[in-house]
């Protein structure tokens, strides 16, 4: 049995929209719908979706952001070995869990405080949770900057973001995030906002961080060949519910439901001679597995670890 | 043998700064032949988007063009005044820019919008031929004509941007300039507009100049393209060549760095560090210190740059022709 | 080893920084003839205290406040007709014309006839080698009591303007990252201060307390400081509230506080040093009214000094005594007017989209 580092239960988040000025009925936006899925230790899984399909109200939901409103999020807890509900976690526990998960940003103009030098951005953890003296702590720093290749550490500790290019301030968002060795990180689209040429750069600089200090990504894109590069599994989100969820070659090799067709089909492919053919949504084959499964269950599995959403979704395709 | 409608002859633009002249575009070259799509790749700070504005001459107000030609079905726009342009832009050559979502006027109609821009190269024409004009052109991009009537906040992004490429036909261009048209919009609406964009293209005979970061859109979309780095263009040649055999280690480099979805998953190169500062002179070959290969000679400064033919019509910077 | 060439870099990187910015502002001509205004206003300020030590000044003779200098002046002695006009005279105005004195005005004088000369006092004296800008009515030196004034105006305008600021940044901040009843509260304290018109409460204040410079910087400031700024700083406070930095602050488990003070204040504070610039043009203002309503308990003042040369009566003579008023008035029109000046050119500096290259 793996063990998870993350178990996610129905999660629910809804909003209410007031229907108008005059009226007072008040419309919800399920921006997230019932979604579940577990991460063991070492993998990671990539959550695919276009704008407004609820990946980033998840992310921003199991890292405590912006509270849920429905559901369960479990995580490791090292000291009991046990999965632990993160509902009602106080003060010095909060802050605990915290040293655990964490998030990278899209933006790396935005996620760095630009009055802020690199040192006390990489600081910051270390002096909130009061990891070590002054000087395990500068260490550490200059540690973690080697690692991510910003070397020599002296030439960037003094600098403020403002002076470092996209791909380096990544970079430093990286070390910040990983200098704690959180078992969980969130990554919130962090190379599309990068130049081209650079991106596998800091995506290998990120898959050989987790190899090293063995965490889990959940890596949030709206481009699949990135996740297929980044992840194990890859969960397919469409209007707040995950629609398909298998792992990566199997779910580009033998995709089944009708949006996760469709999604691939439209992604342009970087070859002058390849015919992309566009999939014609045909709802037969979701028709067919509903039939068999029944709509009780809301995700089903049809082999391999390949599950399928039963979700009612003609007309929105 | 169909006939060049926009020839680009050693173009030089600069923008003037505090720091110093900031040189854009450096001796670029290139041609587009009637109802031909011509793609501009590169990365930010290359000098696409800048070569895209020179040939309306929108730039902004410090930037120059320093020297070189650019002619529209034979006419040269380099050197005109103002009132010239106006005549040219919209009518000869349009564009689509990048946001263009955005470019839309909050409080006026949508229908309205594109009439204004009719009405500039037109004044002749009445109000019911203008609306059947437009009523065809939404038709052409897939829009209903109630769109007309509708404020640009009431449109999804994906019909916004079909009204964009509306606008940018309205005046029967013979050429349209797509700056990253499809940027911000989700890749099933992608794959919907670069679609119409092919339709209009074949239905109109116009020739189309793809500027884009994504090298499988500009694959997909163009019969030429040009490869930008640093301001100059590092490879140009017909799409299918450069793709099967690319000869700049830039060029190389941009395919090799490009995950796909299809086929097997391969292993993937990448670059570091950033393109080189455009306000110093650049002496010798400006990709030699980001070269993944270079040979012994790259660094050399007196190695002189320029485009050589590898095979017909597919030329490619010096430097990497020696190094094989 | 590192350290060392990490402390170098980092003051590299600081001289590189300032000289940017400055060159910024250098850009701005507004801020810089603001600049060069505050400049000579503080040099004057300076300068009185300098000439006092080194003893150019006897502070007997040049004190703003107890100096006193009597200048004597011949007059010739001659009675004034009682109708007009004369063959001396066009009419009652030009009797006793200049270096003349009505013998009528020497009555106490005993022994003086028409014709003779007389030395008399003149007070207030016009600008004379002695006194670049004349005596006041008191014969204390003019220019003397500019520079005071300066004095005055730099101490309250910077006391006021740092403590307003000060609690206008703090609040804003507050208000913006608690929400709720708190920020309820506050944008209604702020609402009240700005609907209450300023002057007339700064009356009502000064009739209740005995306002010297200190005392009125701090009810300035106050009053600053609880007002609409507080409503600006805070819409700015929002809006670096939701950037990604910030949640990344949070994710991490700062605290509500750590996060306020340490991440949201420094990137509100040039808002904040742009109020504090601004602030400090309507507090010379205020000063100048009140104590020219002689509200105030203060010794001198460019207000004060066009308050006296009201109740003095020379403030209707015309451009007959203006050394008593003009120097006053265009050094608080001059000196407000230039920091209003540095918070333009400031606010090139710290808005780009303002800049124009």
């Amino acid at each position: 049995m793996k063990k998870n580092v993350i178990e996610v239960k129905n999660l629910e988040k809804y909003y209410e929209v007031s229907g108008g000025f005059f009226s007072r009925n008040k419309d919800i936006v399920k921006a997230v719908d019932d979604i579940s899925f577990d991460i063991p230790f070492g993998e990671s899984l990539g959550l695919v979706g276009q704008s407004g399909c609820g990946k980033t109200t998840t992310a921003r939901a199991l890292c405590l952001l912006d509270p849920k409103t429905g559901g369960d999020v479990k995580f490791y807890n090292n000291e009991t070995e046990n999965m632990q509900n993160i509902d009602n976690l106080e003060d010095e526990e909060l802050k605990k869990f915290r040293r655990n998960i964490q998030m990278i940003f899209q933006d790396p103009y935005e996620s760095l405080n630009p009055r802020w030098t690199i040192k006390d951005i990489i600081l910051e953890p270390l002096n909130i949770h009061n990891i070590g003296d002054l000087q395990d702590r500068e260490e550490a720093v200059v540690e973690i900057l080697k690692t991510v290749g910003l070397t020599p550490a002296s030439n960037y500790l003094p600098r403020y973001p403002h002076e470092l290019s996209g791909g380096q301030r990544q970079r430093v968002s990286i070390a910040r995030t990983l200098i704690m060795k959180p078992k969980f990180v969130v990554c919130d689209e962090p190379t599309s906002m990068l130049d081209v040429s650079i991106r596998i750069s800091i995506m290998d600089l990120m898959l050989n961080l987790a190899k090293d200090l063995e965490v889990s990504y959940l890596y949030i894109t709206h481009d699949l060949a990135v996740a297929r590069y980044m992840c194990n599994r890859i969960a397919v989100m469409f209007n707040g519910k995950i629609v398909e969820i298998a792992e990566t070659e199997e779910l580009l090799n033998n995709p089944i439901h009708p949006y996760t067709k469709r999604l691939i089909s439209s992604i342009p492919v970087p070859d002058p001679s390849y015919d992309r053919k566009v999939y014609n949504v045909n709802y037969d084959e979701l028709d067919a597995i509903i039939a068999k499964h029944g709509t009780d269950n809301p995700m089903v599995d049809i082999g391999n670890e390949h599950y399928i959403s039963t979700h009612d979704v003609k007309g929105l395709i | 043998m169909s006939k060049e409608v926009l020839s680009v002859k050693n173009l030089n633009m600069h923008y003037e700064t505090l720091s110093g002249d900031v040189h854009a575009v450096k001796d670029v070259s290139f041609s587009v032949k009637e109802g031909e799509s011509f793609g501009l790749v590169g990365e930010s700070g290359c000098g696409k988007t800048s070569v895209a504005m020179s040939l309306l001459q929108l730039q902004a107000d410090n930037a120059k063009i320093s020297s070189g030609s650019i002619q529209l079905d034979g006419v040269e726009l380099v050197g005109m005044n103002e009132s010239e342009l106006r005549k040219v832009r919209w009518d000869g050559i349009s564009i689509v820019f990048q946001g263009a979502m955005n470019a839309w006027n909050p409080v006026v109609k949508v229908g309205e919008q594109i009439r204004e821009a009719i009405r500039e190269h037109y004044p002749e024409k009445s109000k019911a031929e203008n609306t059947e004009k437009i009523e065809s052109l939404f038709q052409m991009v897939g829009l209903d004509a109630t769109v007309i009537d509708r404020f640009p906040h009431e449109l999804s992004g994906g019909m916004k941007q079909r009204a964009i490429i509306a606008l940018a036909l309205s005046c029967d261009p013979k050429v349209v300039i797509a700056d990253e048209p499809t940027t911000a919009l989700d890749v099933v609406i992608q794959d919907q507009i670069l679609n119409e964009i092919k339709k209009v293209q074949q239905l109109l005979g116009l020739s189309l100049i793809y500027i884009s970061h994504d090298i499988a859109v500009i694959a997909e979309m163009t019969d030429q393209m040009a490869v930008m780095y640093a301001g100059s263009i590092v490879e140009i040649g017909p799409t299918e060549k450069v793709f099967s055999t690319p000869k700049h280690a830039y060029t190389r480099l941009l395919l090799e760095s490009t995950p796909s979805v299809v086929g097997e998953k391969k292993k993937l190169r990448s670059l570091d560090g950033e393109p080189p500062s455009l306000i110093n002179e650049i002496i010798g070959c400006s990709f030699s210190p980001r070269c993944p290969d270079p040979s012994s000679d790259c660094k050399n400064p007196i190695k002189e740059m320029g485009l050589v033919e590898i095979e017909p019509g597919h030329f490619a910077d010096n430097c990497c022709v020696d190094c094989g | 080893m590192n350290e060392n060439i990490e402390q170098d870099l980092q003051k590299q990187l600081r001289k590189e920084a300032i000289r940017r910015n400055w060159n910024l502002f250098r850009q701005s001509k507004l801020g810089m003839i603001g600049l060069y205004i505050v400049i000579f206003f503080l040099f004057l300020a300076l300068l009185q205290p300098l000439l006092f030590v080194t003893g150019i000044w006897n502070k007997g003779v040049y004190d703003p406040v107890v100096g006193y200098e009597a200048i004597k002046d011949t007059f010739l002695v001659v009675e004034c007709p009682k109708e007009y006009p004369t063959e001396k005279y066009e009419s009652m105005k030009d009797c006793p014309g200049d270096g003349e004195i009505n013998v009528k005005r020497l009555y106490l004088a005993p022994g003086v006839e028409v014709g003779d000369y007389y030395e008399a006092f003149i007070q207030p004296a016009p600008p004379s080698s002695r006194h670049l800008l004349g005596t006041d009515s008191l014969g204390r030196d003019v220019f003397s009591q500019i520079m005071e004034g300066s004095q005055v105006a730099f101490v309250l305008g910077f006391l006021s303007a740092t403590l307003g600021v000060g609690i206008s940044t703090i609040l804003g901040t507050i208000a913006a990252f608690f929400g709720g009843r708190v920020d309820a509260y506050l944008m209604r304290q702020s609402d009240l201060i700005l609907m209450l018109p300023s002057l007339p409460l700064l009356f009502i204040i000064s009739a209740f307390a005995e306002l010297k410079v200190w005392h009125l910087a701090i009810v300035l400031g106050v009053l600053g400081g609880l007002g609409g700024s507080v409503i600006t700083i805070k819409s700015q406070a929002l809006q670096v509230k939701v950037k990604p930095f910030v949640d990344s602050a949070r994710i991490t488990g700062g605290s509500r506080w750590r996060i306020m003070f340490s991440h949201v204040l420094p990137n509100v504070a040039p808002l904040a040093l742009l109020f504090m610039v601004f602030s400090v043009t309507g507090a010379i203002a205020s000063e100048s009214v009140l104590s020219f309503l002689g509200l105030l308990n203060i010794d001198m003042s460019w207000g004060i000094m066009i308050y006296l040369s009201q109740t003095d009566g020379f403030i209707f003579s015309g451009l007959e005594f203006w050394w008593l008023i003009l120097p006053a008035g265009l050094a608080v029109t001059l000196l407000a007017g230039g920091f209003y000046l540095v918070g333009r050119g400031l606010d090139d500096v710290f808005n780009p989209r303002l800049r124009k290259r």
